[in-house]
C-alpha cells in the first residue's frame, strides 16, 4: 500500500484524513484507487477525458511525478504520494476583448484559438 | 520624445491610510467594500468567501479576486486619483481592500523615464523605463506583498512567510516589520547572499532549503496548510498578485492615461505578466481610459524557461525544467504557476516569449547602467534583451511606444554585471577598475599614461 498525503481542500472528501492508503503500482493506479475509495475526489482530480485535472500536481517522494513518468510512473510499497493545487493565479479579464489579436480582430469576438484567454 | 522623467505625485508624510476613502479620517467604509464581491474560481467561476483562500473546493482550480466594476465605474475618476498622494492606494477601488492599511511601506509611484539613449541600441525609437528598482526593498515585489500583508492583517494571521527566489524574501520581511508581525522567509539554500542578508536586516527568520525554488515552493504549500501563516504568495495569492496591476495603473496614468503599443516584462510565475494586462484591462472597464491593443512581450532565461519553450513550440502546455541553470535567480521557476496564461496572453495579443541567454542578460544590465544610469537585476537585463530579441524579429515594429520593466535592483546581484566579460590578457583585472595605485601624483600620472 502506498501512502497518499491529503492536502486541506480535499479533505472534506476523505473524511478529513490528512493520509490514506491505497494499492496501485503506478501514480495512474494509485489515483484510479483514491477516487474509487473516495468518489467526491473525482471532479478535483480529474478532468473529463480521465485524465488528471491540469490543476493538479503530483509528487512522488516529494519529486513532481512530470520529471519522471508522468502517471505511469511506478510506485513501490510504502512510497508517499502527495497531491498539490498547481495554485496559478490566473489571468481571465472580466469583460470584453482588449487588445488586438494577431489574426487581425481587435477588440472584439474572436476565434483566433489563443484569443481565448483574454476575452 | 524628450528626455523626460515622469514621475507621479510624492508619498504622504503621513501613514499611507489618511485622507483616503474608508480610511481613519473618513467615513462610508462599506462603499468601497460594495466593489469587491469576493473571490471566484478562474477555472469553473464558483464563487467563494473572501478569506485566505487560494483553491478552489470544487475543481482545484485557482482562485482570484472578484470585482463588481459597474460599481467603481461611479466611485473613480482620473480627478479623484490625482488628488490623491502618491503610492499604490491612489488606486484602491481597484484593489482588494476596503479601506488603504493604517500601517504600511511607502509603495509605489515609481518614474517613466525616458530612455532616449539606450533605446536607439535596442533598436527601439520610443523606449521608456519602468524603473521599479525604486521601491521600498528595491524591487516590485513590494507591490504585491503590501496588498498581501494588508489582508494578512485584517484576517488574523499571525506570521508572514513566503517562498521566495530572493526579491520577496526583502519584501515580505520589511512590511511584516512595518506591521509588527514575525516573518518567516523559506529561500532555495544557494540563494545569492545579498538577498538572504537583506531578508535578516529585517528581522526575518530565513530558512535555507536544500533544493530549488519549486522545491521550496512545494514545501511551503504543505506548511502553509498546515499552520495557517499567511504565505504572502501561496495562501494570499489571490491578493498578492492584485497588487502587480498597479504597475499597470501606474504606466497608463504617467502617459497621460493611455497605453503604450507593447510592454516587455519579465516572466518567473507568470503572475505580473498577466495581472499586468488585467490592469489595463480595469482601467478600461470603468471607463479611465481608451481600449487600445497593447502587445505583451515576456522574457525568460534561456537556463529555466519553460514558459518561453512552450510559446515557441505553439503549446500552451508547460512542460517544467527541474533544475534551473542561470545566473538570473530571480526568474528560476522551473513550474510557473501562471505560465499557461502567459503563453496565451502574448500569443494572443501579438506578443512574444523570448528566451535571454545569461550572457546577453548581462550585457543588457552594463547598456542600462552605463547609458540611463540605472542599475536593474538580472530580471531586468532579461527584459531589456527580450525587448532587443522581439525587435529583431518584428514582434516590436519601427516607431512603437514601448515600455520596459524594470523589476529589482541590481544591488542585490552584484556578480552578475561582470558576467561574461572577457578580460584582456595585455590589461588583467576588471574592466574599468584600475590597480591599486600609491598615493602619490606621479603614480596617478604613470598609471594615466600606460
Amino acid at each position: 500500500m502506498s501512502i497518499v498525503r491529503i492536502p486541506p481542500v480535499l479533505r472534506a472528501a476523505t473524511g478529513g484524513q490528512k493520509q490514506v492508503e491505497v494499492a496501485g503500482t503506478t501514480i495512474r493506479e494509485v489515483i484510479a484507487a483514491l477516487v474509487t475509495v473516495y468518489p467526491a475526489l473525482t471532479a478535483q482530480l480529474l478532468a473529463g477525458d480521465g485524465d488528471l485535472n491540469r490543476f493538479v500536481n503530483v509528487f512522488l517522494n516529494d519529486t513532481d511525478v512530470r520529471h519522471l513518468n508522468a502517471l505511469d510512473t511506478p510506485v513501490a510499497p510504502r512510497d508517499t504520494v502527495l497531491l498539490l493545487p498547481a495554485m496559478a493565479g490566473g489571468s481571465e479579464t472580466d469583460g470584453d476583448l482588449l487588445f488586438g489579436c494577431s489574426c487581425g480582430t481587435d477588440g472584439g469576438p474572436c476565434s483566433c484559438p489563443g484569443r481565448v484567454a483574454v476575452h | 520624445m524628450t528626455n523626460q522623467l515622469l514621475t507621479g505625485p510624492t508619498h504622504p508624510t503621513v501613514a499611507p491610510g489618511l485622507d483616503m476613502p474608508g480610511s481613519a479620517t473618513t467615513s462610508d467604509p462599506a462603499r468601497t467594500a460594495d466593489r469587491i464581491v469576493g473571490l471566484r474560481c478562474r477555472h469553473c467561476g464558483r464563487p467563494e468567501q473572501l478569506g485566505p483562500n487560494y483553491v478552489c473546493a470544487a475543481c482545484f482550480g485557482p482562485l482570484e479576486v472578484a470585482y463588481d466594476l459597474d460599481t467603481v465605474r461611479g466611485q473613480f475618476d482620473r480627478a479623484t486619483i490625482a488628488a490623491r498622494p502618491a503610492g499604490i492606494w491612489r488606486y484602491l477601488e481597484l484593489l482588494p481592500l476596503a479601506a488603504p492599511p493604517g500601517r504600511g511601506l511607502a509603495v509605489g509611484s515609481t518614474p517613466l523615464i525616458a530612455a532616449d539613449r539606450l533605446g536607439p541600441t535596442l533598436g527601439i525609437d520610443r523606449l521608456w523605463l519602468k524603473d521599479d528598482t525604486r521601491n521600498p526593498t528595491l524591487s516590485f515585489k513590494d507591490r504585491a506583498v503590501a496588498v498581501a500583508a494588508a489582508r494578512a492583517v485584517e484576517f488574523g494571521m499571525t506570521a508572514l512567510a513566503c517562498a521566495s527566489t530572493g526579491n520577496l524574501a526583502g519584501a515580505t520581511a520589511a512590511a511584516a516589520a512595518a506591521i509588527g508581525l514575525p516573518a518567516y522567509v523559506f529561500v532555495p539554500a544557494d540563494l545569492e547572499p545579498a538577498k538572504i542578508d537583506h531578508a535578516l536586516a529585517y528581522g526575518a527568520t530565513v530558512i535555507p532549503v536544500d533544493g530549488t525554488y519549486d522545491d521550496v515552493n512545494r514545501l511551503c504549500l504543505e506548511v502553509a496548510d498546515e499552520l495557517g501563516w499567511g504565505f504572502v504568495n501561496i495562501n494570499l495569492r489571490p491578493f498578492y498578485a492584485e497588487g502587480s496591476k498597479t504597475i499597470a495603473f501606474e504606466i497608463a496614468e504617467a502617459l497621460g492615461w493611455r497605453l503604450p503599443d507593447v510592454v516587455v516584462a519579465p516572466i518567473a510565475s507568470g503572475a505580473l505578466f498577466t495581472k499586468l494586462a488585467k490592469g489595463f484591462d480595469q482601467l478600461a472597464q470603468v471607463g479611465l481610459i481608451e481600449r487600445t491593443p497593447v502587445r505583451f512581450v515576456g522574457g525568460q532565461a534561456q537556463g529555466c524557461a519553460p514558459v518561453a519553450t512552450a510559446f515557441a513550440a505553439g503549446t500552451d502546455t508547460i512542460e517544467p525544467v527541474r533544475l534551473p541553470d542561470t545566473i538570473v535567480r530571480s526568474l528560476a521557476i522551473g513550474n510557473p504557476a501562471d505560465g499557461r496564461y502567459s503563453v496565451e496572453l502574448a500569443r494572443s495579443s501579438g506578443g512574444s516569449i523570448e528566451s535571454i541567454p545569461d550572457a546577453a542578460t548581462a550585457d543588457a544590465i552594463r547598456r542600462v547602467a552605463t547609458l540611463e544610469g540605472i542599475y536593474p537585476e538580472t530580471a531586468g537585463g532579461v527584459t531589456l534583451a527580450a525587448a532587443e530579441a522581439a525587435r529583431q524579429r518584428g514582434v516590436i515594429g519601427p516607431g512603437d511606444e514601448v515600455v520596459a520593466l524594470l523589476t529589482g535592483n541590481g544591488l542585490k546581484t552584484p556578480d552578475a554585471v561582470g558576467f561574461g566579460i572577457e578580460t584582456n590578457p595585455a590589461r588583467p583585472g576588471r574592466p574599468g577598475l584600475a590597480p591599486v595605485i600609491p598615493a602619490r601624483f606621479a603614480a596617478f600620472e604613470g598609471w594615466l599614461a600606460s
